[in-house]
């Protein structure tokens, strides 16, 4: 049995986003993708793929990588 | 019940940044309103922002400011420190504000010793303006001034103020960091707490260089300016301590 991982989820806000997908980047679970409309600023904002992989090992920790990347302070994250 | 472990920091106005997107500027102000939090003097703090990108710091950073005139934070910053010494007082300040605009007010500043803070973000090139060459521009590197990269023969070679103000006698604590990585930003954040550790500990003078990636006038995506940071930047300005006469500070 493999080891449980905390589990956590995160929440952009689309507005404040800019869209420069630093979040992406650095996700070490690539759960972060790009959204398919534009924000009112005209950015494709990041969007949170949420944990319904229905794989355990895929599922956000919440370590906060993304949120102490993100330059506009759009990413909140919880822990459970 | 899940917890919220990551939140915009209390000294952080609830205003959108202006910055481009990927700019490092936005998030070394979230570190010091962090930071500011954290070691509870928020509210004794005066920051000294500079002329450049980050001149509208007053809008995002909610403590007290002291605009000064182009590169002459340092300078401000002693007069604030020296009439109110119970205060915490920082200057902000760009590449092209203290590496060439304010040269000699930094130089001084650091020999005298003054009990400052001093925050300078180096990007390579003037931002507000759109990309001119800046002393820290590295050879080879355009920007508008140097179509065709930077000539050593041209216009000289990269500055490196960091490693100047820690021969003079009255600096304390130096270090040169970055933000292009969530590695880095971590580290860039427990060397701006020394450093304002070593001020509230009034032991002198007090700098962190900070390598931030300029996305737009280096015609890059952010990602991409990330990683010439940690490419190109970090080899002609290693990310270290370059002084330390405080040792730990509590």
């Amino acid at each position: 049995m493999t080891k449980k991982r905390k589990k956590g989820r995160i929440v952009i806000d689309r507005e404040l986003c800019k869209g420069c997908y630093l979040c992406v980047s650095v996700c070490p679970d690539q759960l972060i993708g790009v959204s398919d409309s534009l924000n009112q600023k005209g950015y494709y904002p990041a969007e949170f793929k949420g944990n319904n992989t229905g794989e355990e090992e895929r599922g956000c920790t919440g370590c906060a990588t993304c949120a102490i990347t993100c330059p506009d302070v759009a990413i909140e994250v919880y822990r459970e | 019940m899940a917890k919220k472990v990551f939140e915009r920091p209390k000294y952080l106005k609830k205003s959108v940044f202006h910055y481009c997107p990927g700019c490092g500027h936005s998030i070394i102000h979230r570190l010091v309103a962090e930071l500011l939090d954290e070691l509870d003097i928020g509210k004794k703090a005066i920051c000294v922002p500079p002329a450049g990108c980050a001149v509208l710091a007053y809008n995002y950073l909610d403590v007290d400011m002291g605009e000064a005139p182009h590169g002459r934070g340092a300078a401000v910053a002693t007069g604030l420190k020296r009439t109110l010494p119970d205060k915490i007082v920082f200057t902000y300040q760009g590449d092209g504000d203290i590496a060439a605009i304010g040269t000699a007010e930094t130089i001084h500043a650091a020999n005298r010793g003054e009990n400052i803070t001093v925050i300078f973000v180096n990007n390579g090139v003037y931002g507000m303006t759109g990309g001119q060459m800046a002393p820290t521009t590295l050879e080879g590197q355009n920007s508008t001034t140097t179509p065709g990269g930077r000539d050593p023969a041209r216009d000289g070679s990269p500055l490196d103020l960091s490693q100047m103000l820690a021969i003079a006698k009255g600096s304390v604590y130096i270090e040169r960091t970055a933000v292009n990585s969530p590695k880095n930003i971590r580290r860039t954040k427990r060397a701006i707490k020394k450093a304002f550790k070593v001020q509230m500990a009034g032991l002198g003078f007090s700098l962190v260089e900070v390598l931030s990636p300029c996305p737009t006038n280096w015609k890059m995506t952010p990602v991409d300016a990330a990683k010439w940071v940690e490419e190109h930047v970090t080899k002609i300005f290693p990310l270290k301590v370059i002084k330390d006469k405080a040792g730990k500070v509590t």
